[in-house]
């Protein structure tokens, strides 16, 4: 059996988690200090790819990339084509993983004390170690889960992937891909294996982080005992 | 060593409007809730902008609307304390403490640290997080917190309000101590009027964002320059007041002629008398009028366990059960001894009791 899809897809996954983490955070950390009429409007935009169906966002990434696309065609200028290529899927990943991130990332910030944060400032914290040593341990358990449900998303991408990064073994084809193309070529074994391998792995990471959360909760109660 | 603030903000409810300069003795901020106090220490701590005004700190410049001046938090070396404290639950007690202890050596560092748990009495709690502290402790952390940055002022927003009785008298002894050997600007907002008057040596009233007074405590408890300053001091009892040609003050709604000892440079608009200081004669005087003596019926009493609060009725007994004139406060020994005698009874609101208020 050739495995090169889990790897992709595994690859694929933890680059477009760790691009969504920063990102999601960044943009999480930029909304909770800007407040205005417009942001509204920027917020549905951040949340755009939860709800539009998973082939509209690849068709306006494959509009954005492809060779006569405004990015495409800068990415071409210096030798680089995206499109039908491995950082494609991770495009696609990411993208389609950022609401999520960015969703539980906004609400775990906004659920730190703002005290807490003008206390750090009074101490003479700057801005970067009020955020590094106060709010993102306070919000952490909340940015955990949201890296979780992203990693979860990003994982089992399909539609936006197939769009713009396509089928190219080896290079582009992740685990949901492999999947459809061996239900379509009537090869039902193969589809049915990868289907119990991506069963496995999500189910592993959602009790795995069941467990870290109810190993967190322990851990404060110990806290208070001592 | 001196905090010299002069502050604007338009605020939804009020216009705050705040004046004052604090020099080593500790300034009480008094008033109700919701009159600006915790904004006004905010803005100096430059935790919130103020619209217009200045702060300046030892010579140093915080804020000056005009020069567009604006030193953020971190760089006022200002201490706070937060009414709820905001302790680090994730950090211990020492990594709280050490919070601000940066860009010092690790030995100077440890030392300072060392030092601040044995000042706070926080010895064998520095390995123990927020949660696992009580009141007190946690209390006695946020100061040693606050101290550690060596701060050229302190700001303390209701220090106490967290606490039940007890842990109350305990905490508000050990911020005398830090008070007494701190001697620098020191803020403490309150609205407890005791609390007020036995930690600060000044005191500043603030009423709807604007300074209703502002001095030494005992002068404005004496003599309260308004009547607003009079009520948030405590005091109970007012009658509208004119002043008579031969210089004694017509109690309008008491319906009394007084004398006061105060001398009197605007006219009155009210006279006030503070339930403390209503004295009850046991046996019925002579000349009564001319003394300042007057009698009276009791309306109503409520007991506290020391103490009994009578709600009395001048000069004739009641048509209406609920109309009072005079609250007074009575220890219950005293009472004990007059209790049994019919009424009327008669009070003297000694001429160097009463004060005279503007308005």
């Amino acid at each position: 059996m050739d495995w090169s899809p889990l790897w992709i897809s595994l690859a694929t996954s933890v680059t477009a988690t760790a691009i969504t983490l920063m990102a999601g955070l960044a943009a999480a950390v930029w909304r909770q200090r800007h407040s205005g009429p417009a942001l509204a409007l920027v917020d549905g935009f951040f949340l755009l790819p939860l709800v539009l169906p998973p082939t509209v966002v690849g068709f306006l990434l494959l509009l954005l990339f492809g060779r006569n696309g405004p990015l495409g065609k800068l990415l071409v200028r210096w030798g680089a084509t995206i499109v039908f290529s491995w950082p494609a899927t991770v495009i696609a990943a990411a993208v389609v993983a950022f609401p999520l991130m960015y969703l539980t990332a906004r609400a775990a910030l906004e659920q730190v004390e703002p005290d807490l944060l003008q206390a750090a400032r009074t101490l003479g914290a700057s801005e970067w170690r009020v955020f590094r040593e106060i709010a993102l341990p306070l919000a952490w358990p909340g940015v955990l889960a949201g890296t979780v449900l992203s990693f979860a998303r990003a994982l089992g991408e399909f539609g936006a992937t197939l769009m713009i990064a396509g089928n190219i073994p080896g290079r582009t084809e992740t685990i949901p891909i492999a999947i459809y193309f061996a239900v379509e070529a009537d090869d039902l074994q193969r589809a049915f294996s990868w289907c119990a391998i991506d069963v496995v792995i999500s189910l592993a990471l959602l009790s795995g982080l069941y467990y870290w959360t109810r190993m967190q909760g322990l851990e404060r109660s110990r806290r208070v005992a001592r | 060593m001196a905090l010299d603030v002069q502050i604007e903000k338009d605020l939804p409810d009020f216009h705050l409007h705040v004046t004052f300069d604090a020099s080593q003795a500790p300034l009480s901020i008094l008033g109700p809730s919701g009159a600006g106090k915790t904004m006004l220490l905010r803005c100096i701590a430059g935790l919130e902008q103020p619209d217009r005004g200045r702060v300046v700190l030892n010579d140093r410049v915080l804020f000056d609307s005009d020069k567009q001046i604006r030193v953020p938090a971190r760089d006022r070396r200002i201490g706070m304390v937060f009414q709820h404290y905001a302790l680090f639950p994730h950090l211990t007690v020492a990594e709280n403490i050490a919070f601000g202890l940066r860009g010092l050596s690790p030995k100077q560092r440890a030392a300072r640290l060392s030092g601040l748990i044995e000042r706070m009495h926080l010895a064998g709690l520095a390995e123990r997080y927020p949660r696992a502290l009580s009141g007190g402790e946690q209390q006695r952390t946020v100061l040693a917190r606050a101290l550690a940055i060596d701060p050229e002022a302190l700001l303390l927003d209701e220090p106490l309000s967290a606490l039940d009785t007890h842990l109350r008298s305990q905490v508000e002894m050990q911020l005398q101590e830090t008070f007494a050997s701190y001697r620098r600007p020191a803020l403490l907002v309150t609205h407890n009027i005791e609390e007020a008057y036995r930690l600060g040596e000044k005191l500043l009233v603030l009423s709807r964002g604007r300074t209703a007074a502002y001095g030494a405590k005992e002068e404005l408890f004496r003599h309260p320059p308004a009547r607003e300053v009079a009520q948030v001091t405590g005091c109970k009892n007012f009658s509208r007041a004119r002043m008579n040609v031969d210089g004694s003050v017509e109690a309008l709604d008491w319906g009394c002629r007084l004398r006061v000892s105060q001398t009197i440079s605007k006219p009155p608009a009210f006279v006030g008398i503070r339930a403390h200081y209503i004295d009850f004669l046991e046996s019925t005087p002579g000349n009564t009028a001319s003394q300042n003596v007057f009698p009276c019926w009791l309306v109503r009493a409520s007991e506290t366990p020391f103490r009994i609060t009578l709600y009395l009725r001048l000069h004739e007994p009641l048509a209406d059960e609920t109309a009072f004139d005079l609250q007074a406060e009575v220890y219950k020994e005293k009472w004990q001894r007059f209790r049994n005698q019919p009424c009327p009874w008669h009070v003297r609101l000694s001429p160097e009791s009463l004060f005279i208020m503007a308005e």
